[in-house]
């Protein structure tokens, strides 16, 4: 009989999974008072924006966010693909941690827009091809975690939500087209763009360093819910080992 | 994963020889629902009931019937096709149906291609009869376009039908399959979907053939590369 997993890495120990889980909180809670320091920064030494007026400070916290939502979606898509490739089951729990943290920061970037919307646009919502494709790209994740909440077996549910990575990442292309022939009506990029930024100095020295801070979070998160996943295969093997030796002992009864 | 093993049954890994072996996979699905007849009767009184349930959720004094009946024609099929994709691979979970298909010397592809064929004949089947009941009951004139409109459905169905060929196979491992089938399924039919709705539209209106060009060569590139996919990846979910 074998301990050991098929990628040929031993199976996690509950001490190792705490180790990581401790780990991961640490790196957290920095990057949860860096981001409060990112709003210190953002409403008491960054200038109010001219239109907009302070409605603009969400802008902070929703493009992060949404930087941190496409980012561990695409990672997913990434890691599923060299799941099927490699076999090795840690990418398959960074799909996952990676994932659910999407889906939280997909969350949160779905609720901070429409407040913005509101007294900008004059409306909640609207289908503008970036919203639409953010929206699909959440429900999208909100099914891949449905998914693997519905699996059992676990090396199924891994190559089950590998399929799904790796067929979410080649769809985003297509809605994107889709959609895109909707007139457009979200803000256009003012960072990431073929010319040079045009945001004012302030407001980008701000944006960066809370894109850094949600970045960090992001990490923290990620490490937490990869223990928390070490720690449900610790539980299993446990219960795995404790069967067999039960068999065992029948058979020499 | 574990290493997929080399195709069995030698001359099957032949082109020709994979359609041919993809084709009895279909015809022995195929053979199956006409003689139960279950699951097809099924899916097409759904999809009678739907187009007449909504010519009810409209108020005929502000909306004329022609402006929704896109939306309304491809909302069918939709739920239609998801109805009847959901039995591809719930036939083979009774008696272990599945393992025996898989035991049999016939490359992956071949069973994905089979399936996804016994699938495309069955919502195609759905859509033939939904198709004139929607110009019955919605009063519409296909006009001179409508082979284009029949291009129009077959691409759109050639799409998704791949994407739900294979989730059906995942599902059927769920506890609640029906549901989580439409969850999946649904992101990935947004593109054929709103290709599918918007050259329809244009088409029922009359407008030139060039306005629609761009959407169809949208729902092509789509079904190019989701049938592609789909049949390659095929083996990731089946083999263990």
């Amino acid at each position: 009989m074998t301990v050991v997993s098929d990628s040929g890495t031993a199976v996690p120990t509950l001490e190792r999974a705490a180790r990581v889980v401790r780990r991961g909180w640490a790196v957290t809670l920095v990057a949860l008072l860096a981001a409060a320091g990112v709003y210190v920064l953002a409403l008491a030494f960054t200038p109010i924006e001219a239109r907009q007026g302070l409605a603009q400070k969400i802008f902070y916290i929703h493009v992060p966010a949404a930087w941190g939502a496409l980012s561990a979606f695409a990672l997913v898509g990434l890691a599923s693909a060299l799941y099927l490739w490699l076999g090795d089951r840690r990418l398959d729990r960074f799909a996952e941690a990676s994932a659910e943290v999407g889906v939280m920061f997909a969350a949160v970037m779905l609720t901070t827009g429409p407040i913005w919307g509101k007294p900008i646009w004059g409306t909640w919502w609207t289908w503008d091809a970036r919203l639409t494709l953010t929206l699909f790209l959440f429900f999208l994740f909100v099914g891949y975690l449905a998914l693997r909440a519905a699996l059992q077996d676990r090396e199924e549910r891994a190559r089950f939500s590998a399929v799904v990575g790796i067929m979410g990442l080649l769809l985003v292309p297509f809605i994107h087209l889709s959609v895109y022939l909707f007139r457009t009506l979200h803000p256009q990029p003012v960072v990431l763009k073929p010319s040079a930024p045009s945001l004012p100095g302030d407001m980008l020295r701000t944006l960066l360093i809370s894109v850094a801070v949600f970045t960090l979070l992001y990490i923290g998160l990620v490490m937490v819910r990869y223990g928390v996943g070490l720690a449900e295969e610790a539980r299993e093997s446990e219960h795995e080992l404790a069967a067999r030796a039960e068999e065992l002992h029948d058979a020499r009864a | 994963m574990a290493e997929r093993p080399a195709p069995r049954g030698g001359a099957g890994a032949a082109s020709g020889g994979l359609l041919r072996l993809a084709l009895t996979v279909a015809a022995k699905d195929l053979r199956m629902e006409l003689r139960s007849r279950t699951a097809l009767l099924s899916a097409l009184v759904f999809a009678a009931l739907v187009l007449v349930v909504f010519n009810f959720a409209r108020d005929p004094t502000r909306l004329a019937a022609i402006d929704l009946a896109p939306s309304v024609l491809w909302i069918t099929f939709a739920f239609a096709a998801m109805v009847a994709m959901n039995r591809a691979f719930h036939v083979e979970s009774a008696h272990a149906a599945l393992d025996g298909l898989l035991l049999a010397p016939v490359p992956r592809e071949a069973i994905f291609l089979g399936k996804y064929v016994a699938n495309l004949a069955f919502v195609g089947a759905v859509e033939a009869v939904a198709l004139p009941l929607f110009i019955l009951f919605f009063n519409v004139d296909l006009g001179p376009h409508w082979p284009a409109v029949l291009a129009v459905i077959a691409l759109a169905t050639a799409g998704f039908v791949a994407v739900g060929t294979i989730f059906s196979a995942m599902v059927v491992r769920t506890r609640f399959a029906e549901l989580m089938l439409p969850v999946l399924l649904l992101p990935f039919m947004v593109p054929p979907l709103t290709g599918a709705v918007q050259a329809t539209s244009r088409l029922l209106a009359g407008r030139p053939l060039s306005e629609v060009v761009g959407w169809l060569r949208l729902l092509a590139v789509y079904d190019v590369v989701f049938v592609t996919l789909a049949t390659l990846i095929f083996a990731a979910v089946v083999d263990e």
